[in-house]
Parts: structure tokens; C-alpha cells; sequence
């Protein structure tokens, strides 16, 4: 029986799985959630998650959600095929590959997510971005990054390198940022930029982006606060 | 051959409590090397080679340095299957485990780590709690409580009847809810409130505060 995955293309959190799915070219059927709708807070998506997000993963009798928990189901269950995500074979290869997971999870996401939040989120209940927050949040996402430039000077990805989960969690929520003036955060960074360029432009990447059309479903006035 | 594990941290950081409670748990030995975070070591040489991010804790084992406590916690267990409590689970019920880490991760210590530095920490510092930032926090993680009572109505643990990391992940930052006025969020949901109860009664935890005091 196939996987069932319940989200939307445009989700951050549903794109993650959707790309971890075909690196490992798992297939899967994609189950429409209505976001705009609130369909997600609905009692029947509920009593999948009870904390109404997508996306909910259905594997038989086994319901799973948590983006970062279904990632690393499939990159586990799925090892033997595709493409290597986790390092299994190696145990300090796959120790790094957590711990860099745990910082896109514990250090990058909670500076990145409300940048994003307020470039295409806010603007959707007809407010402006919050200046505030956005630079507050670029303050602490750039030293974060630093970090990251130092890291991608002796290491090609960030576990090492090899391209990894730890790399993948990253996409999502950077190709949104990118299509901002918040971009600066990335390309003033080379070797950041040089990872970026290099984990976007593979193919599964790049097929997920076409999904990610969030800003393009806004109004025009809020295209004009993006790039 | 058995290498050494070495722990650098500090008894009162509750990264370095969510490691140390599972070496205890796993009934690893190892070596504790505090981190002198008053006097700011921790941003410093030589603790920065091990953790660039400069926050408490780091694990050397060996050849191998990890931080992120619960990339280590994960790391010990890992390893470890035979030794001490079974932290972990295989095949489907794994993946259950996972689930509720995140969420810990996710949803519980971001609003628990938050209420936590002004109610506790705050007040240790001789800082002034913000009552915006409580009420703002208190509502986040009253919201993440109401699916942990009905899920812990279900089953003893979060992931299931055992006790496993996903439970030993709160330990720290639920300790904190428990000695500060945001008890009340824990009281007020019987099932929360016995889980709890039990987790933080067990020895492994009593350990970990007993470096406290010495």
C-alpha cells in the first residue's frame, strides 16, 4: 500500500517531507489539506494531529506527524534506497548528521521561521510586515549563519562532505526567504551562498520549489514587499 | 574497547541535564568537566572547538565531538542498546517515539524555556519578570498541555506504555515549571500532572540534581 501524505505543496513543513520522499524515490499519494480553508483545525485532521498541522504521513495502520519525525522515519525505513540521507553505515558520520539536524531544528528554524512568517503570512490578514521582528530575527539568524560560514569552509555540507538530512531541513524555509530582500542574509555569506546554490539546484530541489508558490498566491500589493 | 565519554556543561543548564539524565538512564560512566559559564568559558577556547554555537553541553567520546543535547541523548541511546533503561523503541513504535520528541522539541520547550527564563532564571538573576512575556507563554504552553492530557489519557507514556526519551526530553524544563508559579499549568491537568509526577520521581533524574550541590 502506498503512503499517504496529507499537506499542501506550498507548506514548508509538507514540502520537507515531500522532498525527503523522492531523494529517496519512495512513492507516495499527496492528499490535499485546504490551509485557506482551516480544513487542518478540522475534527477528522484532527484526530490525526491533534495539534492541527500538516503534515500527517499514513503508512498502514501507522499515523505519524511532525515534519522532522516523518523525514527521518522514511530516511530510515527507505535506507536501502535512494539517495543516502542519513549515514547509516558510518557512526560518526551519522552522529554529525544529527547534530546538525538538531541546529537547523534548535538555532537556524526559530530565527528564519518568523522572517518568513511576516513576509507571507502577516500580510494575508492585511497587515504590513512588523519591521521589528524581521530585523530582530535577521540579527540572530545572521550570527547563526557566521557560524554556518565558518562550518561550510572546511566542510562541503554541513555533517561533512556529503549532502545529508541536515542539509534537506534547511530548503523549505530558505526558498521562501530567498524570494525576499531578506536574501541578503544568505548571499553575503560565500560559502553559505556556494551551499545554498549547490542543495537548491538538485533536482528534487528544484522540483519542490515549483510547489512553494505561497507569495504568488497573495494579492499584488503584497508582491511589492517582496523582490 | 570502551571509550571514555566526557560531558562538558554545567550542572545547572538544562541542555546539560537533558544528556546527563540519559547517561545516568543508560548507566554509562563518564566524565564531568564543568563549564565555567559565569566567567563565560563557555564562549571561549577550548570549549568553543567543541561547540562553535558556544552553549553548554558538549560530549566527547573518543575521537567524536557532538553538541545539541538531544542529538547526544539520541547518540547514547543509540549505542547503547543493551545497557540500562530502554530509552528507545524499534520498528513502527519507533517512529511513535520520534513523533513526540519533536513535539517536545517543536512545541513544549520553546514556550516551557521561555516561561522558564522569567519566572525562574529572571528572578536568580535579580532581573525583572516581564508579565506580557508570562501571560504570552503560559497561554502557548496551556494550548500544547491540552493534547498532552488527552494523550497521556491513552497511554502512561507519551509514546506509548514505556518510558522513553520522548518523556526524558521534558525532564529539565518541566523540573522548573515545577518549583515556579507555573506549576498551576501542570496541577490543573490530572493526567500531565501524573505523568509528571512519575518522571521526575525516577532515580536517574535525583542523580542529575544531586550535582547541584556539589
Amino acid at each position: 500500500m502506498a503512503l499517504k501524505l496529507h499537506g499542501s505543496a506550498m507548506s514548508t513543513s509538507t514540502s520537507l517531507v515531500i522532498i525527503c520522499l523522492h531523494e529517496k524515490e519512495v512513492d507516495f499519494e499527496l492528499v490535499p489539506v485546504d490551509l485557506f480553508a482551516g480544513e487542518q483545525k478540522q475534527p477528522h485532521f484532527l484526530a490525526k494531529n491533534p495539534f492541527g498541522q500538516v503534515p500527517v504521513l499514513e503508512d498502514g495502520d501507522l499515523t505519524l506527524f511532525e515534519s522532522r519525525a516523518i523525514s527521518a522515519y522514511i530516511a530510515e525505513k527507505f535506507k536501502e534506497t535512494g539517495y543516502d540521507l542519513l549515514r547509516h553505515q558510518n557512526l560518526q558520520e551519522a552522529a554529525l548528521v544529527k547534530v546538525w539536524m538538531e541546529v537547523e531544528s534548535q538555532q537556524f528554524h526559530p530565527a528564519i521561521a518568523p522572517i518568513v512568517y511576516q513576509f507571507y503570512v502577516v500580510p494575508l490578514k492585511g497587515v504590513s510586515p512588523d519591521q521589528a521582528i524581521i530585523d530582530d530575527n535577521l540579527e540572530k539568524l545572521g550570527k547563526v549563519l557566521d557560524i554556518y560560514e565558518a562550518r561550510l569552509s572546511s566542510t562541503k555540507y554541513l555533517a561533512g562532505d556529503f549532502y545529508s538530512l541536515a542539509d534537506l531541513h534547511h530548503l523549505p524555509y530558505t526558498c521562501y526567504l530567498m524570494k525576499t530582500t531578506a536574501a541578503s542574509v544568505i548571499n553575503e555569506r560565500p560559502h553559505v551562498k556556494a551551499w545554498w546554490e549547490d542543495i537548491s539546484c538538485r533536482p528534487v530541489s528544484k522540483k519542490a520549489a515549483e510547489g512553494m508558490t505561497f507569495g504568488e498566491k497573495c494579492t499584488l500589493k503584497i508582491k511589492a514587499l517582496l523582490l | 574497547m570502551m571509550a571514555t565519554i566526557k560531558v562538558h556543561g554545567s550542572p545547572f543548564s538544562t541542555a546539560t541535564q537533558r544528556v546527563l539524565v540519559s547517561l545516568y538512564e543508560k548507566e554509562l560512566e563518564f566524565e564531568f568537566v564543568n563549564v565555567n559559564m559565569g566567567a563565560g568559558e563557555h564562549k571561549k577556547e577550548p570549549f568553543i572547538s567543541l561547540n562553535p554555537f558556544g552553549q553548554v553541553p558538549a560530549l566527547e567520546d573518543g575521537d567524536l565531538k557532538l553538541f545539541e543535547s538531544r542529538a547526544i541523548t539520541q547518540y547514547i541511546t543509540h549505542e547503547n542498546p543493551d545497557k540500562g533503561t530502554q530509552l528507545l523503541c524499534t520498528g513502527k513504535q519507533m517512529a511513535i517515539v520520534s513523533v513526540w520528541m519533536e513535539v517536545e522539541a517543536q512545541k513544549f520547550e520553546p514556550a516551557a524555556s521561555k516561561l522558564n527564563w522569567e519566572v525562574f532564571y529572571k528572578p536568580f538573576f535579580g532581573l525583572t519578570t516581564d508579565p506580557a512575556a508570562v501571560e504570552e507563554n503560559e497561554a502557548k504552553l496551556a494550548n500544547v498541555l491540552d493534547v498532552y492530557e488527552s494523550r497521556l489519557a491513552q497511554s502512561k507514556y507519551l509514546a506509548g506504555d514505556s518510558f522513553t526519551l520522548a518523556d526524558l526530553h521534558h525532564l529539565p524544563n518541566l523540573h522548573l515549571l515545577l518549583v515556579t508559579q507555573s506549576k498551576k499549568l501542570i496541577d490543573s491537568r490530572p493526567h500531565v500532572s501524573a505523568w509528571a509526577a512519575d518522571i521526575t520521581a525516577r532515580p536517574a533524574w535525583a542523580k542529575v540534581l544531586a550535582m547541584q550541590k556539589s
